[in-house]
C-alpha cells in the first residue's frame, strides 16, 4: 500500500481487500464494553477540514480515538486560514506540531496531493472538491460486501471467492458531475470486480466519463430491475453555479428514487446514500427509512473502515509494505 | 506459511525468502533442500499424546473445567485450542467453550515492521468475565505475545484467572512469564528456528527444529529486542 490515501484508484485489489478484511475485524470493537485499542498510542492525527463536514470528520475522529491516537481538529473557520494563511503554511505549521497523519478535506481538487508533497506524515484524502473521497468508497464497498455475504466472517465456508464484489451490479444515480463519491466509487467498485452503471441527466455527466470503467445511462427506470445496489447521490446545489436541470421537481420526477421505483428493484437489492440527504429531491423519505436502506449502517461502517485505513497506514513501520 | 521463530535479534528476517522455510505440503521436511537443516522434534503421535496430557492437566487444575474458556492465539494457537476442547469434551461429556484471541493490535513491535493483517477474535457466547481463561499458543519464546494477550484480555473483560498452555516452550524469556501447561520443553539456542506445523493450517502435524542458515551469527544488536517473526509465523512469546 502507498503511504498516503489520495485516490481510490491507487488501491490494488489486494490493498482494498486487506482494508475491508481489517475493517471486518475492527467492526467487532464497537460491540465491546471497551471500544478502544492501544495500537496508535502516541501518534498524532490532525483533522484538517477546509470544508464543512459532520459525519466524515466525526467518523475519522472516532476512528483515531478508538485506536488511541491523539486527535487535533482544525477547521478553517476561526483559524489563521480565515486570516489568509495558505495551505502550504498551514501544512508546515502542522508539520512543526508533529502530525503523524493529516486527514484533509478541501474544496479544491488536488489539495491532498499537494499536501502530501509538503508534509512528512501520512495524508488521507477526506474529500477534495469534485475529485475523490476514497474512504467513502471503501465504506460503501464494505457495506455492500456485508449485505451480499462476501465479508470475511460470512464467506469463510460458503464461497471460494476472495471477498471481492465480482458480478454485483451497482447503479450510481444523480449528480455525478460534482460528486467525488461517485468517482471514487466507480474506481474502487471496478477494482473489486463490480459492474457499475452511472445514471444522470446529460448535463450532470462529466465530459471525460468515456474513460471511466463504467456504463452510462440516462434512463433510471430501465436500470432499476438490473441493479443489486442503487447508490443515490446528493444534488450538490452549493457547487452548482449554472442551471443543470429545469427545476428540482423535474429532476426529482426523473431521477429521484421514490417508493414506486424502489418496487421495481430485485428482491435482494439495497439502497445507499452517502449523506447528507435531500429528502424529497433525490430520495423520498419513505425510501430513505425503508428496510432496504443502508444509510445509517453506512455511517457505522465508516468508523470501522477508517480505523482500518489509519491502522494500515500508521500502525506499522515507516516505509512500504 | 508455517510458524517461524527466529532469533529475537532479527525481526523480519524469517519473512525474507532466503530464510523462510519451504511452504507446507512439500517433500518431507527433514530431507527437503531448504537452506536450513532441521530435524523432527515431535511426531504426530507425540503431538497427540502431549495434547491429551495437557487436556487432563487442565481438567485437574480447573476442577473439571467448570467455568473455563480456552482461547487460542492465531494462527496456530486456534486449532490447538479446538483440539484441547475436543479432548476435554470427550473426557467430561460436556462442551468446553473455546475461541480465539488476536493480539496483533497489542503487540509491542508494531512499529518495527509494516502493518500486518489482523487475525480473528472470537470469544464464546458466555464471555470471559469471572471465567478461568486458558490461553493456548504453539510456541512460548520471549513472552511478548503472552504479555500482549493479557492486555487484549483486559479490554474484553475480567477473567477470574488466566493460565497459559503451550505446545513447545523453547526458553529465552524476555518477560516474567511462565506457562502452566507445556507439551514439550525444548532447549534451543537463539539462532535456531522452531516450526510448528498443524494439519488444519499446514496439512500435516510436526514440530521441527532447524538452524536458520542465512541468519548472521552473533548476538542481536541492543535495542532490537522484540522477538521477531513473520506475518505468518509470528514471534511467539
Amino acid at each position: 500500500m502507498n503511504r498516503h490515501l489520495i485516490s481510490a484508484g491507487d488501491l490494488t485489489r489486494d490493498d482494498a481487500l486487506l482494508i475491508l478484511d481489517t475493517a471486518d475485524e475492527l467492526a467487532q470493537i464497537s460491540d465491546r464494553p471497551i471500544k478502544k485499542l492501544p495500537t496508535l498510542r502516541g501518534r498524532t492525527v490532525v483533522n484538517l477540514f477546509f470544508e464543512d463536514s459532520t459525519r466524515t470528520r466525526i467518523s475519522f475522529e472516532a476512528a483515531a480515538k478508538r485506536l488511541s491516537a491523539d486527535v487535533i481538529n482544525f477547521s478553517a473557520k476561526g483559524s489563521s486560514v480565515a486570516k489568509g494563511e495558505s495551505l502550504k503554511d498551514t501544512a508546515l505549521t502542522l508539520e512543526a506540531m508533529g502530525a503523524d497523519a493529516v486527514i484533509v478535506r478541501h474544496s479544491a481538487s488536488g489539495a491532498p496531493q499537494r499536501l502530501a508533497g509538503w508534509v512528512r506524515g501520512t495524508v488521507v484524502n477526506a474529500g477534495d472538491g469534485s475529485h475523490e473521497h476514497p474512504t467513502q468508497a471503501l465504506l460503501d464497498s464494505f457495506t455492500i460486501r456485508r449485505h451480499f455475504g462476501r465479508s470475511a466472517s460470512s464467506r469463510a465456508a460458503a464461497s471460494p471467492a476472495d471477498g471481492a464484489l465480482d458480478g454485483l451490479r451497482v447503479t450510481i444515480v444523480g449528480d455525478v458531475l460534482h460528486s467525488r463519491v461517485a468517482r471514487s466509487n466507480v474506481l474502487l467498485l471496478h477494482t473489486l470486480g463490480a459492474d457499475v452503471t452511472l445514471v444522470a441527466p446529460p448535463t450532470l455527466v462529466p465530459v471525460a466519463v468515456g474513460s471511466w470503467p463504467c456504463h452510462v445511462s440516462y434512463d433510471f427506470d430501465s436500470a432499476l430491475p438490473k441493479s443489486d445496489v442503487v447508490m443515490m447521490l446528493r444534488v450538490q446545489q452549493e457547487r452548482m453555479n449554472a442551471a443543470y436541470f429545469p427545476s428540482v421537481r423535474e429532476y426529482s420526477r426523473r431521477y429521484g428514487l421514490d417508493a414506486a421505483r424502489m418496487a421495481q428493484l430485485p428482491d435482494q437489492a439495497i439502497v445507499m446514500h452517502p449523506g447528507p440527504m435531500n429528502r424529497g429531491v433525490e430520495i423520498a423519505a419513505e425510501v430513505a427509512d425503508s428496510a432496504r436502506s443502508t444509510i445509517v449502517e453506512q455511517v457505522a461502517n465508516g468508523v470501522s473502515v477508517r480505523m482500518a485505513v489509519l491502522y494500515l497506514l500508521l500502525g506499522g513501520a515507516e516505509g512500504e509494505s | 506459511m508455517p510458524a517461524v521463530n527466529p532469533a529475537p535479534g532479527h525481526p523480519g528476517l524469517a519473512s525474507s525468502p532466503a530464510s523462510a522455510p519451504a511452504p507446507a505440503g512439500d517433500s518431507p521436511p527433514a530431507s527437503s533442500p531448504a537452506p536450513a537443516s532441521r530435524k523432527v522434534v515431535l511426531e504426530p503421535a507425540e503431538i497427540r499424546r502431549a495434547l491429551t496430557r495437557i487436556a487432563h492437566e487442565i481438567l485437574e487444575r480447573t476442577d473439571g473445567g467448570a467455568g473455563t474458556v480456552l482461547l487460542g492465539i492465531p494462527t496456530r494457537g486456534v486449532p490447538l485450542a479446538r483440539r484441547l476442547a475436543e479432548r476435554i469434551e470427550q473426557v467430561e461429556g460436556r462442551p468446553m467453550p473455546y475461541g480465539s484471541l488476536d493480539i496483533t493490535m497489542y503487540r509491542d513491535d508494531l512499529r518495527l515492521r509494516p502493518a500486518r493483517a489482523l487475525g480473528r477474535t472470537e470469544v464464546p457466547a458466555g464471555g470471559i468475565d469471572g471465567a478461568i481463561v486458558v490461553l493456548v499458543d504453539d510456541v512460548l519464546y520471549s513472552g511478548r505475545t503472552v504479555r500482549a494477550a493479557l492486555d487484549a484480555l483486559n479490554d474484553l473483560g475480567r477473567p477470574r484467572a488466566v493460565q497459559l498452555a503451550v505446545l513447545i516452550d523453547r526458553g529465552h524469556r524476555e518477560l516474567p512469564v511462565r506457562p502452566d501447561y507445556v507439551g514439550k520443553n525444548l532447549p534451543t539456542s537463539k539462532q535456531e528456528v522452531v516450526r510448528v506445523m498443524l494439519t488444519e493450517v499446514d496439512g500435516e502435524d510436526a514440530v521441527l527444529l532447524g538452524r536458520a542458515a542465512d541468519q548472521p551469527p552473533g548476538d542481536p544488536p541492543p535495542g532490537d529486542q522484540p522477538a521477531g517473526g513473520t506475518g505468518a509465523g509470528r514471534s511467539r512469546g
